[in-house]
């Protein structure tokens, strides 16, 4: 995973609450067996209407999200991270933003930043007045500045010294390994086995 | 100590536990369908690691698969299909394939071979994970990476969760069902209520519920924004249980039942945040809106988005409305459907066909409208058919299928066309969910079948029949044909 210290770029504001999975990506996007190429589905349905935000050329290369409370609920599909992330995307700032997805951007180095609501509502504002301004992320301090607007944001302290090493969790977890053997060893015989079958490879 | 249910199963899978770090927790089942395991996989070989426990791994081919005969006819649905086939193939992982007697939606096929038990840890990269906490199992959705994580470790690092109860108190009335339940739960907490907790269902209301209908519930705790949802463990869900494929046996079950039974939260346990419901002022719930939170009574109208005193309640109303096609103030019951849709893993088990069956015997869908009924696995459509339920469903014109996840989510050829309307016993409502442009109401399995044959949104109680007949708790569950 790439290492996250701080990021500029231009800030997209998407004034909608609610923005399930299913807007960020489509299922019928999700047959692909790549965790690339996800960026033709991003807000598919949305980005037909000609007055949705990011058919504006001003935020063609948007990459800070502003959107409204509630990012991300629904499905747990994690192409919803790689959609945005193929689109350009590096920072999401909301007010609330659904658990799973929160995670699934963590494991990916897409930057969730929980920036409280009258804060985005200044954002917003701030961005209506200078359409294709940028707006800086910094993950060490960790505050938004959009112009005069220096606006903290929250994220947990595990995750973000993940993202600014740029440490993949697999990785982590490997070097306990031994603990998860000891433990094996203790799980209660009655618990259920599958029935796996002998690989092939 | 005394603690909460979620956190003795928490507690009882904590692999290690260091300051600033999140718990790793044990995972005690894996279960993987196609669409969310194939970057996992891919992760995998990347890295040259196998699957740490494939006996604690299970995959089932459920999203893409077509429901009527035949080979999956979209070219890119069978890469994915067959991408499942290669890696558990590759990986040692048993696969319950289309056509397979124990194929299924996975949440359906995990409780019925008896996987799902008491006290376990269960994930699955889909939100719907959620289905197996009915069984007092901490169940919940990942995403891919983590997929891959359980794949690789048998393990995930976890923040705990916050606890939620929403107790449930009183009886059901006649023809109120787990589905208005959980529907009026969200429409109280909202969409992100139950945002960063795990929710126990609690009370009379909740203990006098079927397995089945326990597992309605806890599949929707997700559309609260809750990770999980649980209920503690009682004779009802040993009952279950008992002689399933993967149910423990002889000593094994003793001691499994007496180890489940301590499974319950403590009388004097804290619960970070409490919602109470009284059951007995409930009726048929369904949503009118775009998410599943927005949501009235069958008995009421389509609200005025003014009417809402939070600007982005109002600003979501109005979107939903546009996207609905709805005028505020036509009563619900004069909704139009051009499709009813019977099945997913929230309401796609044997007794909600029992239930969707019972409304329309002796009636006809109506005229205009077609009626989808989906089996959530091919042992459900077994059963139904040794239950003649087939015969009723297709003598009053409705479409009987083969299983899978199918109109949900519309990832197979099963979509509404634009502008179509559903009344739908699944989970969504999202825009487009059902496909591009169809419109969404979500409704119990009797309110789906009396609105097939009204042809708008209705009850049981609008048409001239009795109200289907309490079915027993335990069901046989039928031999490979």
């Amino acid at each position: 995973m790439e290492k996250f210290e701080t990021h500029t770029g231009v800030g997209v504001p998407l004034r909608r609450s609610n923005v399930d999975t299913d807007q960020i990506i489509p299922a019928e996007y999700l047959k692909r067996v790549s965790r690339t190429g996800f960026e033709d589905g991003l807000f598919a349905a949305w980005r037909k209407d000609e007055s949705f935000v990011l058919n504006n050329p001003v935020y063609a290369h948007g990459s800070v999200l502003v959107a409204g409370p509630d990012f991300g609920t629904g499905s747990s599909r994690e192409h919803a991270v790689w959609a945005l992330m193929n689109y350009g995307f590096r920072t999401v700032i909301s007010s609330r933003f659904a658990d799973i997805f929160r995670g699934n951007s963590g494991k990916q180095g897409l930057l969730t930043a929980v920036v409280a609501q009258d804060d985005v509502e200044l954002i917003w504002k701030y961005l209506d007045n200078n359409p294709g301004a940028e707006i800086t992320v910094d993950l060490v301090s960790r505050t938004v500045t959009a112009g005069e607007i220096v606006a903290p944001f929250d994220i947990d302290d595990y995750t973000r010294w993940r993202l600014l090493e740029g440490l993949d969790d697999i990785g982590l977890t490997l070097r306990h390994e031994d603990e998860v053997t000891r433990f094996e060893k203790s799980r209660p015989s009655h618990k259920p086995v599958t029935t796996p079958v002998e690989p092939v490879s | 100590m005394s603690g909460t249910l979620a956190e003795k199963v928490w507690e009882a899978h904590v692999v290690r536990r260091a300051e600033g770090e999140p718990d790793l927790l044990y995972i005690d089942l894996h279960l993987l369908h196609e669409v969310t395991s194939p970057q996992a996989f891919d992760g995998l070989r990347l890295a040259g690691r196998p699957v740490r426990r494939p006996d604690l791994t299970l995959a089932t081919e459920d999203h893409n698969v077509p429901t009527t005969p035949g080979p999956i006819t979209d070219p890119v649905s069978q890469v994915q299909v067959e991408t499942l086939r290669r890696n558990c193939e590759e990986f040692g992982v048993r696969l319950y394939p289309m056509g397979d007697v124990e194929q299924g939606i996975v949440h359906v096929v995990g409780p019925q071979l008896g996987l799902t038990q008491p006290g376990m840890t269960v994930v699955c990269g889909d939100s719907h994970t959620s289905t197996h906490g009915a069984f007092g199992a901490l169940a919940f959705g990942i995403g891919t990476s983590e997929v891959e994580h359980v794949l690789a470790t048998q393990t995930l690092p976890l923040k705990p969760f916050r606890t939620l109860a929403v107790n449930v108190r009183g009886q059901l009335a006649e023809g109120v069902t787990a589905k208005d339940i959980v529907l009026a739960v969200i429409a109280k907490i909202g969409t992100g209520g139950g945002q960063g907790y795990v929710i126990e269902y609690r009370g009379e209301a909740i203990q006098a519920l079927s397995m089945e209908a326990r597992m309605t519930v806890c599949n929707m705790s997700i559309e609260a924004g809750a990770r999980a949802g649980m209920i503690a463990p009682d004779e009802t869900t040993f009952a279950y249980l008992k002689g399933r494929p993967h149910a423990p046996t002889g000593s094994d079950w003793d001691a499994a039942v007496a180890e489940w039974s301590a499974l319950r939260s403590d009388d004097d346990a804290v619960f970070d945040a409490e919602v109470d419901l009284d059951a007995s002022e409930l009726t048929p719930f369904v949503t009118w809106g775009t998410n599943p939170g927005q949501g009235l009574p069958l008995g009421e109208s389509v609200p005025d988005p003014e009417s809402f005193a939070d600007e982005s309640d109002r600003v979501a109303a109005q979107n939903a409305l546009t996207y609905m096609g709805l005028e505020p103030g036509t009563p619900l019951r004069e909704i139009k459907v051009d499709t009813v849709f019977v099945g997913s893993c929230t309401n796609g088990r044997i007794e909600d066909l029992r239930a969707a069956a019972a409304v329309v015997k002796g009636h006809k869908v109506a005229d205009g409208v077609r009626m989808l009924v989906v089996p959530g696995s091919a042992r459900v459509r077994l059963q139904a058919e040794a239950e003649g339920l087939d015969a009723i469903f297709t003598e009053a014109g409705a479409e009987w299928r083969l299983p899978g996840c199918s109109m949900c989510l519309g990832m197979n050829p099963d979509t509404l066309a634009p502008g179509e309307r559903s009344a739908s016993t699944s989970n969504r409502n999202f825009e487009g969910r059902q496909g591009k442009g169809g419109r969404t109401h979500l409704v119990s399995p009797l309110v789906a079948a009396a609105t097939a044959v009204r042809g708008t949104l209705s009850s049981p109680a609008d048409l001239a029949v009795e109200h289907p007949v309490e079915h027993p708790v335990e069901h046989p569950v039928v031999q490979e044909a």
